[in-house]
């Protein structure tokens, strides 16, 4: 890639980030939803570390690429147990019924 | 001149697919499209010369982490009324926040100069790897200088398996099942009783 820079790159990466975010604070249906937008942005974050590694010729970024890679896989197996417990309890998941902790 | 063509049309379906997949109504099309997400920010990663991630990314993300999310989608019995009938509440500066931030994130990175200057070689550099391909290299840097990181990762999945697990294990009490332990701890002294009596003998059939 020639004309491609670093901060086109960059810029794909804050794009997809800020999506995930806008997903995760405006989704006010199911908490699945908001582990979506949590992988998304993980996902951005892993082509951010990609792109400093390729850009920069050093192999450290891609190295934590696949710790984020296995932590994000943690994350998403033990979300998804306590979504099952919580739909299990409450009969549903929706965001705005997480709310027993409001007094 | 090809390569950089097609990271911009990896890139802009990776972020309609993102969008879809964060916006759609469907949480099936939801995991559909992050799958296809994942599938072309594996193709920008080879783009990138990551080869090892690429695959990696699909083998673990989309035959793994997906499909998990799939299959709890059709576990859960989400129904689609819930998404007008909830409160929307500070839904407008929660946007406006967002793309703000999206915007600056975008001027920042566009205007930022001299980002890639990287004056000293530092020994995890492409140069030292030339002759090896991307997988080789990643694991000769993994097993010898990030081996400490290795082991705990290894140690976070082993600690999210066993978190999975007892999360989501209900103990079955309908069930008959086989007490193994109760089993291998019976012995001939604590279960077989042996009984000595004396022969009855009824005189009355002796003597007819």
């Amino acid at each position: 890639m020639k004309t491609v820079t670093l901060n086109h790159c960059l810029v794909l990466n804050g794009i997809l980030f800020t999506l995930g975010l806008l997903g995760a604070l405006l989704n006010k249906r199911h908490l699945l939803m908001v582990l979506i937008a949590v992988e998304v942005m993980l996902l951005a974050v892993n082509l951010n570390m990609v792109s400093f590694s390729y850009f920069l010729k050093d192999y450290a970024g891609q190295v934590f690429t696949v710790f984020i890679l296995t932590v994000a896989a943690a994350e998403a197996a033990i979300g998804l147990a306590i979504l099952m417990l919580y739909f299990k309890n409450h009969g549903t998941i929706e965001v705005s019924s997480a709310t027993t902790l409001k007094g | 001149m090809f390569l950089d063509f097609l990271f911009y049309v990896f890139a802009t379906i990776l972020l309609m697919s993102a969008f879809f997949a964060l916006f759609a109504t469907n949480p099936v099309i939801n995991v559909l499209f992050l799958i296809l997400a994942m599938f072309y920010s594996a193709g920008i990663f080879i783009l990138l010369k990551a080869e090892y991630l690429a695959f990696s990314l699909i083998i673990i993300y989309v035959g793994a982490v997906a499909v998990l999310f799939l299959f709890v989608v059709m576990m859960l019995n989400i129904t689609k009324k819930s998404f007008k009938e909830s409160i929307q509440q500070f839904k407008t500066p929660l946007f406006l926040f967002g793309i703000l931030l999206m915007v600056e994130l975008v001027l920042l990175f566009l205007k930022a100069k001299n980002v890639m200057h990287h004056d000293e070689l530092s020994h995890l550099a492409f140069e030292s790897f030339d002759s090896v391909t991307n997988a080789h290299a990643i694991g000769q840097v993994l097993y010898t200088q990030y081996f400490l990181g290795f082991q705990l990762v290894g140690l976070v999945l082993f600690v999210a398996i066993i978190g999975a697990i007892v999360l989501v294990y209900e103990k079955r009490t309908k069930v008959k099942k086989q007490n193994i332990t109760k089993q291998l701890l019976r012995t001939k002294k604590n279960s077989l009783q042996i009984v000595k009596f004396a022969p009855i003998v009824k005189k009355e059939e002796s003597e007819s």
